[in-house]
């Protein structure tokens, strides 16, 4: 692996980012627009909405950028792009690190205007403060970069890479224990949940709402959900073969 | 790289749907030289290359590219590599794709600016290099490929169809352009075609066809061995007596 070619990867994908405004607004304003469409929604359950709002910062973020990456990728794998960058000195670890750093940035930035439109504009109390709300963001994005990246390996197509929202994320979604409290679900559904990463970013939500110290369960929260990122990205980087079967 | 030759030793390749792009393939090619890979489509010149470059698996048999496997680290960093596919980032600039697959080679920064506009020139693009390569025409984003290719100045350069969708005036100042770096700067040159008019601009051919090959050799070789005015009845002869 090397930096400079990392690095170069990841400038790469920020200009390309740069130059489709479209995309930048959508991703940057619509979870502040969500949120606040949420607020209204809860007008006169205003503590249900203070509970709520954290938890979508830890989901929002992996959700969008599951999306962008699974797509963008693929379009690297049919375009002949990705063939073409095997073909150079450019390690698989460089394409791959370089587009979760790209990804990261891109969440932190989108973390900092919604939590700022939540904090600041719709007066949400965050006991953990700003920071740690920051971070979890940036970690549930990062997750939904790697998981981007590995599963769109199975698709071969755009329309295909969607279906893997009502897939794979969805099902995740229901059972993290943002409609219901995990231990009132059946129990098959909570042991689906303790093994589903959506959960542990929602908890580390929690614990930053709830919490105005840095908790070992936040900690242990935020570790669970980078592991499993980082194995999400190596599966990812075993996806993309340098040599493909004929 | 010290290695003067590409050696293709009985190599088969079979795709999905059990298609026999190559069959028991046999090949040296030579250093120093434009080698041409022509034959109709489907005849597995892509399939041929992308064994070449490492891209695709073989199925049987062994190449080594001047002493080297495909998709070796020592090869990646001395090979440019066109696709027939434009796989040029068309969200990007002309500049901006040129940069980044120079930082792919590892070009540095003071240097890489200087070698783009140097190539820029040479594909008639120095106007054109802030525009988004999606605003460019098919001809000019032929040439952007192309300009990866070429931009880390590679020992090997393998081009698949690299002419293809060219008006005849820049197609000659190409072929002007390998001819230069072949003979001036001891570059080798691989490509693909399916026009038997191009392949006489080549110093060595290599007529193909349904994964087979039907000759190897000079165009003059092979108008004498075949007895033909050009390489198109060359080839048609070739096939009716295979």
């Amino acid at each position: 692996m090397s930096i400079s070619r990392t690095l170069s990867t990841t400038n790469r994908v920020l200009r390309q980012l740069l130059h489709d405004p479209r995309t930048l607004v959508l991703l940057f304003v619509v979870p502040s627009i969500l949120i606040t469409i949420l607020k209204y929604v809860f007008e006169k359950q205003n503590s249900v909405f203070s509970s709520i709002a954290p938890m979508l910062l830890g989901i929002f973020p992996m959700v969008m950028m599951f999306l962008i990456t699974s797509i963008t990728t693929l379009r690297e794998r049919r375009s002949g792009t990705l063939e073409r960058l095997m073909s150079t000195p450019l390690d698989k670890t460089d394409f791959i690190f370089g587009y979760a750093i790209a990804f990261s940035f891109l969440a932190f930035l989108q973390a900092l205007i919604t939590s700022t439109t939540m904090l600041v504009i719709l007066k949400v109390t965050v006991l953990g403060g700003t920071v740690a709300t920051l971070i979890g963001a940036v970690i549930s994005a990062l997750l939904g970069t790697s998981l981007g990246l590995f599963l769109s390996a199975f698709a071969n197509t755009e329309f295909q890479a969607i279906q893997f929202m009502p897939a794979v994320i969805f099902p995740q979604f229901l059972v993290c224990g943002l409609f219901v409290p995990r231990d009132q679900m059946s129990k098959i559904l909570q042991w689906f949940a303790d093994i589903m990463p959506l959960t542990y970013s929602v908890d580390a939500m929690k614990q930053v709402t709830l919490s105005s110290k840095w908790t070992f369960t936040h900690t242990k929260d935020l570790l669970i959900v980078l592991s499993f990122s980082i194995f999400a990205l190596i599966l990812g980087s075993i996806t993309i073969k340098r040599q493909r079967k004929g | 790289m010290n290695n003067q030759k590409i050696k293709i030793n009985n190599v088969s390749v079979v795709l999905g749907g059990n298609v026999k792009a190559l069959d028991k393939i046999n090949l040296e090619i030579k250093k120093g030289l434009i080698t041409g890979l022509i034959g109709p489509s489907g005849a597995g010149k892509s399939t041929l290359v992308k064994s070449i470059v490492g891209s695709l698996k073989l199925t049987a048999g062994e190449i080594l590219v001047f002493g080297n496997k495909p998709a070796s680290k020592e090869l990646r960093k001395n090979i440019g590599y066109m696709t027939q596919e434009l796989s040029v980032y068309s969200d990007l600039s002309i500049k901006e794709n040129l940069k980044y697959f120079g930082r792919t080679y590892g070009m540095k920064r003071n240097t890489l600016n200087s070698e783009i506009e140097k190539l820029l020139e040479k594909i008639e693009l120095t106007e054109k290099k802030n525009v988004l390569v999606s605003n460019l025409s098919g001809g000019q984003k032929q040439r952007v490929s192309l300009g990866l290719a070429m931009l880390p100045d590679p020992e090997l350069l393998i081009l698949d169809e690299p002419t293809i969708g060219l008006d005849p005036t820049l197609r000659n100042k190409l072929w002007k352009l390998f001819r230069e770096l072949v003979d001036q700067n001891n570059k080798t040159i691989i490509l693909t075609s399916h026009s038997m008019d191009e392949a006489r601009r080549c110093d060595d051919l290599i007529l193909i066809r349904e994964g087979r090959v039907l000759i190897q050799g000079s165009p003059k070789y092979i108008l004498d061995k075949t007895n033909s005015k050009d390489i198109e009845e060359a080839f048609l002869k070739l096939t009716e007596t295979k």
